[in-house]
């Protein structure tokens, strides 16, 4: 059971059972929807992006413990942040969970999510809100699936 | 050629212990534990008898079917056929050429939209289905629909998982051309009433297809008595090889039916002119069959049969008893599908936990069970779930793995607690 508990942290299943940033942007710049049709996992991601910086971002959305606890971490984790500044953030962290060679970036609350590289089912999970993220910073409109 | 049916004599309780050692997988460990397979209804394991038939005909007998005249092809050509008989046995039906070799259920389903349904289905008819229906006995019927711009019409279940028989009946009308239901539905385990179901819609004069793909590892069956026009099983859920599944075609179809796919095997001549087609069943099996699936196919239905079908459902539907009861203790499970007769499938939510989450975590317990939308997403849909966990039992599990189950749900509880 080692491994479960370095999956399922006490810090995942706080963001499961508490989501932050979970609820709708009504005036927010961008949006999009993605779904990880494997599991029906379904999740929005919105984002107010001004002059370049994300001012707010939120989610909402049903999933596993995994996919929730990610977009809620992702939330705090790119706010205040520039667009550029959170995809390089998401590079970082899907190097982190598929097992990738990377630098010494600090991903700070994400590095919980390492774990995630010993199951690789369950790297959709973990990268569900993020590509989702990515494709409202796009504006491109269409929903994000995982498969 | 016409075959006995194999008597149905009520055989002796499982010795499961010993059936166990029969399985070689199940000796595996998981995570450092024995594995718990409660994966069934997705694939079922292959016993040694399976894997022997399979090898055996590799080792000693591969050549092609229906080819030479050379003693391998000869040996192999017996082998392939004597596969077919047994599957005529097994399925009680009248004539040998009515069983067809083909992938599994999938493209059976498949086969029979394309050439039953492009030949005899047209603009405005009617294809009833039921809503409990796995993934591969919808699409077809949507891209025969497409195509022919014929009208699916979907039969509703109620809140237990049982077909809604007045509903289902009205469907029954003028341009209805084809009924096509599960026997056993491999997301709520609800066991079809077919004796019901399929003489309303043959008294109307409509075909029936019945997918057996969840049925035949769990059932005797028997078309001439379920009076069916089309009967499907897939041989990876019984115990067979992957890649091989059989249909039976009720003889009056067979000389009315157009080819399915072009190729060798399935032409008496060929000129550039005109060809002609040989008769059923190679008419219907165009190209070098999956010869070693099909030898497969016919040693596990040898071995179940050895089991006695009957048996089988007696101590599955003991060991379904006895899950239902231990889940039931647990107060945040809420079963998914309460028909009023169930096969051995135990689909649940557990709440407050994702289904991905209680799989993974089972799994670290080497526990396996599917997590998902099982391929019949409508189903999810209609009892407001993304997914469900479920566990479905094969006659080589037992109450130890069902206590096994429990207890991985009680871990899972803890740590979400």
């Amino acid at each position: 059971m080692s491994e479960l508990q370095d999956l399922y942290q006490q810090m995942i299943l706080d963001h499961y059972r508490s989501p932050r940033n979970c609820r709708q942007i009504d005036e927010c710049s961008c949006s999009a929807n993605g779904h990880n049709p494997l599991c029906g996992d379904r999740i929005a991601v919105y984002v107010d992006v001004v002059d370049g910086v994300i001012r707010d971002v939120s989610f909402e959305g049903s999933g596993c413990a995994i996919s929730t606890a990610s977009a809620s971490l992702m939330t705090e984790a790119v706010k205040g942040k520039t667009v550029e500044q959170a995809h390089a953030l998401f590079k970082v962290f899907h190097n982190l969970i598929t097992g990738e060679a990377r630098g010494d970036e600090d991903l700070g609350k994400l590095e919980i999510f390492a774990g995630v590289r010993q199951y690789p089912t369950r790297v959709k999970c973990a990268t569900l809100a993020w590509h989702t993220l990515e494709a409202a910073l796009k504006e491109d409109g269409s929903e994000v699936s995982t498969e | 050629m016409s075959v006995m049916p194999t008597p149905r004599t009520p055989t002796a309780a499982l010795d499961v212990d010993r059936i166990r050692t029969d399985f070689p997988i199940l000796s595996r460990e998981m995570s450092g534990r024995p594995l718990v397979y409660l994966d069934n209804a997705a694939t079922a394991q292959k016993p040694q008898a399976v894997l022997d038939a399979v090898a055996g005909y590799y080792r000693g007998h591969n050549a092609n079917v229906h080819r030479g005249v050379h003693t391998l092809s000869m040996e192999a050509t017996d082998a392939y056929e004597a596969a077919r008989r047994k599957i005529q046995s097994h399925l009680g039906a009248e004539r040998v050429e009515s069983i067809v070799f083909l992938r599994g259920t999938t493209e059976a389903v498949n086969f029979v939209a394309q050439t039953y349904g492009r030949s005899r289905i047209t603009a405005g008819d009617e294809i009833v289905i039921s809503a409990m229906e796995h993934h591969s006995n919808i699409v077809p019927w949507q891209l025969l629909c497409e195509q022919v711009g014929a009208v699916l019409k979907v039969a509703p279940i109620d809140d237990n998982g049982d077909i809604i028989v007045e509903q289902y009946e009205k469907l029954l009308g003028e341009r209805t051309r084809l009924v096509a239901l599960a026997h056993i539905s491999n997301a709520l385990g609800t066991i079809n009433p077919l004796d019901t179901l399929v003489p309303l819609a043959r008294r109307r004069g409509i075909p029936v297809l019945i997918d057996g793909a969840q049925a035949a590892p769990h059932t005797a069956i028997d078309v001439r008595a379920l009076d069916c026009d089309f009967y499907t099983i897939s041989g990876h859920k019984v115990f067979a090889p992957t890649g091989i599944g059989a249909l039976y075609i009720r003889p009056e179809w067979l000389d009315k039916l157009p080819p399915y796919q072009g190729g060798g095997e399935m032409i008496r001549s060929v000129t550039f002119e005109k060809t002609e087609y040989a008769p059923a069943p190679a008419r219907f099996e165009a190209g070098t069959p999956n010869i070693a699936g099909a030898i497969g196919l016919g040693a596990a239905l040898d071995y179940i049969n050895a089991l006695g079908l009957d048996a089988i459902e007696r101590y599955e539907h003991d060991l379904l008893d006895y899950g239902t009861a231990q889940l039931a203790t647990l107060p945040q499970v809420r079963m998914i599908g309460t028909a009023r007769r169930k096969a051995s499938v135990l689909s649940f939510e557990l709440q407050g936990v994702h289904p991905h989450d209680v799989g993974t975590i089972l799994d670290q317990q080497g526990i396996a069970i599917r997590t998902g939308h099982h391929c019949a997403q409508p189903v999810m849909d209609r009892f407001g779930v993304p997914a469900t966990c479920r566990a479905s039992l094969a006659f080589y599990n037992t109450r130890a793995e069902i206590d096994a189950l429990v207890a991985g749900l009680r871990k899972v509880l803890e740590l979400f607690a």
